[in-house]
């Protein structure tokens, strides 16, 4: 009979046992690329109509700076990448059966990347407010789309987040089985890395 | 004995059968982690859909086969649809519209991917249950209010979206050139919603196929099912994506005053077809995929006889996923595109004729030596083949750029996607219906009933569709409230009553099915555990299936298709059969 | 069921109707073929007592020649197609002395602007008519598409022409006549409510015919 309670030697970061090789780790981990792959496709439709659109119509743009807080949202990514970077140690501390650590890094990823969240807000509230609103041309509609559903993807992370180190208060984490907090580190590193292309092409370029 | 990692199937398939579970009905039944109890809940609400979609279709035969009379049971609707019972021609566009999104996205995608992806993957592979069973029930039911909204949008004002299940920008996002602002908004939410169920769940069966395989299932001893089904999911995955970001857009333009479809600020309707199509192509090879691969395992099975050329069949499903990404252009020759980018599109659609014509040949082949049984599934598994023969042929009048120009938009790609969406989809699931419903309820269908069915349905079918092709030869216009408008199509009135009867016939032959469907699953005869003399894992475990599926995890020796083996005397062999160790030289298959 | 296209009435008629009946071999041939195959193996192989089925996993070679035969098949038609889209759609195919005209749809008409009878677009004597159009026999004629309002398709069945027309785009499509009489103009994209009943008239004039027309509305345009 199938009997799914884990031996004290079984680590769950390893592939599940007693199945055909398949791709060499955990279900989680696994299923996380996978999901990443349509996140992928989303941001490309995107994306891509944005490149398409600026292409064909160059001067419904304005250039970088003129509207856009570029300074601001500067310091926004480099928040974010920091943000990337304590997951990594969060990650890191876990793996070393650190759950102090794992606590500090999971709340400082927390904070920071609910800041990212807030900067984005207030620069919104500023744009509206100077008239810089979706329905501005060509430029407010790609600018809005791109960046409100990266934003709440952010969010959701952020969220996911909160709920991870909240089982990391609760004690669920340890060396042999810490899959949420990789599954969710690996989901934000890819916002991250979607933000850093966003950021060069919309408010560099 | 292999452990089963709890990762794998969540709380509820701990403790399997040596307990008896106290779930309470609720647990059990509706918000089941299962995937099996799942597959039928997608099984439920597609057929429901399929059976809405059905009716739409025959107010639109009633209209263009009776027109302007009033419509028998027709004074049930509103004036805003059809007064006194005579079908509006704005009620007439809302209805083709939404036939197409019933059929393409809440009946036959589900019944494809989410019904039998999610029963028969598990079970296939020698699984006891996906790799993610919560998600799974998360995306069935967050399938539900997707399908209400959608149906939501025959109420509202204005009626529902009528711009075309393709809905062309920017007719679909201005309701002043429509007439329909909040069934259009419906429209989109609802396939956005129901686009995440899908992702969801496409991502669970992905990891489910890589992970989950019992020792000895390796990949070449898959059945040609589940290499379908898997292939098909990574294309949900990447293609839904691409809809959803589309349709993001075209609701923003409706509601929030964005440019990206409208010419006014440099938006482009083009955009949108583009998209639209770079989704939509994958799109239909996701409906006829997962058809292909029940029809293997099912014709395999009525030959008693392996499948022929098993590896070409595999490549030729990867092919066709992979080819199926560049030929979005061809549903765009006329749109205004460079040409130049027509004759690319041209080519590779040619190019794509090749996967599917060996998989044609490769089942001609199957059947061929064969010692054919004629039960039900074989019955619809061959139609199939052959239908899908007829549709993958007429596509190649289309793909011909000069002669779409003519075809383009008339009844002849009415007919061509008809033929590979109800003589192929549809025969393949009503074969893999009549299938596996042993095994999902543990009773059998009514053979007689069954057979009639089929016979019903493929006469009326027939002599629905095939006409359809001689329509668009005279250039019979798609979406259309009455042709009689045009001189050169009056005298095709005759031709579209003769389709119309037909279509009540067929339509009303589905009953037939329907009341077998029903009525079987509570008086029907009990069925074994392998009605069907097949090698799959699902027929080693009972009629329907414990949760947890396996009392062991199974070990495969072979493929799926050992059919008439030279090593036993019956004429199957089931995967997981352990035969004594084979003499060398002996006739032994991987 | 009537596999036979009507009659055609223009140049590109005669190459899209003999590329259809050539498809329409190739493609019939393949049906035959595999559909009595598919029958004739249904029948023939049907099970009988004490026949066991052939345990036959397959055969490369003749996956190969039926692979390749059905390649060579599709791409050369595929290439025998390209040179027709080519003359057809091709964006210098239209003859250098055709009569220019604009077609601009609208919901739900079709609005055409005639060149008058200098046979130039953009001068005084240029005049607009709804829902009819005027051409002489024989004489290339390159319409220009423009939407107003949706996508509507110029779709003229007897002279085997489609073309969208997409607001914020100016599409060519050129034709030549090649039979007088009268024909019809459909709508080939849904274009909202009035989409069954976007038609128009088409009269092909013998060139005398055209001249006196043309001569006739360019004079009212200009106000004489």
């Amino acid at each position: 009979m199938a009997h799914a309670t884990p031996t004290l030697e079984e680590n769950m970061m390893d592939p599940p046992r007693g199945y055909e090789e398949g791709a060499g780790v955990y279900n989680e981990k696994l299923g996380m690329w996978v999901f990443l792959g349509s996140e992928i496709m989303f941001f490309t439709a995107l994306i891509g109509s944005y490149i398409i659109l600026r292409v064909a119509h160059p001067e419904a743009w304005k250039p970088p700076g003129e509207v856009l807080n570029v300074p601001l949202t500067a310091i926004n990514t480099f928040l974010l990448i920091c943000s990337s970077v304590t997951m990594v140690k969060a990650f890191a501390a876990i793996q070393d059966g650190n759950l102090a650590g794992l606590k500090r890094w999971l709340i400082a990823t927390v904070i920071i990347g609910a800041g990212f969240v807030g900067v984005q807000v207030f620069e919104y509230i500023h744009l509206v407010n100077d008239g810089f609103v979706p329905s501005e041309g060509l430029y407010g509609s790609t600018f809005y789309t791109m960046t409100g559903f990266h934003g709440f993807h952010v969010t959701v992370g952020v969220i996911c987040l909160m709920y991870v180190t909240w089982r990391a208060f609760q004690g669920k984490y340890s060396a042999a089985d810490h899959r949420g907090v990789e599954v969710v580190g690996l989901y934000w590193h890819f916002v991250d890395l979607v933000w850093i292309i966003l950021f060069t092409i919309v408010y560099l370029i | 004995m292999p452990t089963i990692k709890s990762s794998v199937a969540g709380h509820a398939s701990a403790t399997g059968e040596a307990h008896t579970h106290e779930m309470s009905f609720l647990r059990k039944y509706i918000f089941s982690t299962d995937h099996k109890i799942i597959g039928i809940q997608f099984l439920i609400m597609s057929l429901v859909f399929l059976l809405a979609g059905g009716v739409l279709a025959m107010v639109i035969r009633w209209q263009l086969g009776f027109p302007g009379q009033a419509m028998p049971g027709g004074g049930v609707l509103p004036d805003t649809m059809a007064p006194d019972g005579i079908v509006l021609p704005e009620f007439y566009n809302a209805l083709v519209t939404m036939h197409g999104t019933f059929m393409v996205f809440f009946a036959i995608m589900p019944l494809l991917v989410g019904v039998f992806g999610n029963y028969l993957i598990p079970l296939k592979i020698g699984a006891p249950d996906m790799a993610f069973p919560r998600i799974n029930m998360a995306s069935f039911w967050i399938a539900v209010p997707a399908g209400i909204m959608m149906i939501a949008g025959f109420v509202v004002e204005g009626g529902h979206a009528a711009a075309g299940w393709t809905s062309y920008a920017p007719l679909s996002e201005r309701a002043d050139l429509s007439g329909v602002s909040m069934g259009q908004i419906l429209w989109c939410i609802s396939l956005i919603i129901l686009g995440l169920s899908s992702i969801l769940g496409s991502f669970n069966y992905i990891t489910t196929v890589i992970n989950l395989r019992a020792p000895g299932m390796h990949w070449f001893r898959l059945p040609l099912s589940i290499w379908a089904l898997f292939v098909t999911a990574i294309l949900v995955l990447l293609a839904m994506p691409i809809l959803s970001g589309a349709i993001i857009m075209l609701l923003f333009d409706q509601t929030i005053g964005t440019h990206f479809f409208g010419p006014a600020q440099g938006g482009q309707p083009l955009l949108w077809q583009h998209l639209f199509w770079f989704f939509g192509h994958p799109e239909v090879y996701i409906l006829i995929l997962p058809a292909m691969g029940f029809a293997s395992d099912i014709i395999a099975n009525g030959s008693r006889k392996p499948v022929f050329g098993y590896a070409s069949m595999v490549f030729a499903i990867l092919a066709i996923a992979v080819l199926g990404w560049g030929v979005w252009g061809h549903h765009m020759f006329m749109s205004g595109m460079n040409p130049t980018l027509g004759t690319s599109f041209m080519i590779s659609t040619m190019l794509i004729a090749v996967p599917s014509a060996i998989k044609v040949f490769n089942w001609l082949g199957t059947i061929w030596l064969g010692s054919v049984r004629f039960h039900t599934p074989m019955l619809h598994a061959v139609a199939f083949v052959s239908m899908f023969i007829i549709g993958g042929l007429s596509g190649i009048f289309m793909a011909s750029t000069p002669v779409d120009i003519y075809i383009h938009d008339t009844y002849f790609i009415v007919a061509h996607l008809h033929y590979v969406l109800f003589g192929g989809s549809l025969f393949a699931i009503f074969a893999a219906i009549t299938y596996w419903y042993p095994k999902m309820f543990g009773r059998m269908m009514n053979p007689f009933w069954a057979k009639a069915h089929f016979v019903l349905t493929f006469v009326a079918y027939n002599f629905v569709f095939f006409p359809m092709h001689q329509l668009g030869l005279q250039g019979h216009m798609r979406r259309i409230f009455d042709p009689n408008e045009y001189e050169f199509l009056q005298h095709l009135q005759g031709l579209n009553t003769f389709i119309s009867i037909s279509a009540f016939v067929l339509f009303a032959a589905q009953f037939i099915f329907a009341i077998n469907f029903i009525a079987s699953w509570f008086v029907g005869e009990k069925a074994p555990d392998n009605p069907w003399d097949d090698n799959g894992l699902e027929w080693t475990v009972p009629s329907p299936p414990p949760h947890g599926n396996f009392a062991t995890i199974p070990r495969v020796y072979r493929g799926p298709y050992e059919y008439s083996s030279p090593l036993v005397q019956e004429d199957f062999l089931p995967q997981n059969r352990e035969l004594p160790p084979q003499p060398a030289g002996s006739a032994a298959h991987t | 069921m009537n596999w036979l296209l009507p009659p055609g009435a223009s140049t590109f008629a005669t190459e899209i109707d003999w590329l259809y009946y050539v498809i329409l071999w190739v493609t019939g041939i393949a049906f035959v073929v595999t559909e009595v195959a598919l029958v004739w193996f249904l029948i023939r192989y049907r099970a009988r007592p004490g026949v066991r089925a052939t345990h036959y996993h397959g055969n490369v070679k003749a996956e190969v020649i039926w692979t390749s035969v059905t390649a060579a098949a599709v791409l050369v038609l595929g290439l025998m197609s390209a040179g027709g889209w080519d003359r057809i759609k091709g964006r210098n195919s239209v003859p250098g002395d055709a009569i220019p005209i604009i077609v601009h749809a609208k919901q739900f008409e079709w609005q055409i602007t005639y060149p008058g009878p200098d046979l130039q677009l953009g001068t005084a004597d240029d005049f607009t008519v709804r829902n009819q159009l005027h051409v002489p026999v024989d004489r290339a004629v390159n319409a220009t598409l423009t939407a107003e309002d949706a996508i509507h398709s110029f779709f003229v069945p007897a002279w085997r022409i489609k073309q969208d027309a997409v607001p914020g785009m100016r599409i060519q499509v050129w034709f030549q006549p090649t039979q007088t009489g009268q024909f019809e103009i459909a709508c080939a994209e849904l274009c909202g409510l009035g989409h069954y009943r976007m038609k128009g008239a088409v009269t092909v004039h013998s060139q005398e015919e055209f001249d006196r027309w043309n001569v006739n509305r360019g004079q009212l345009a200009l106000g004489q």
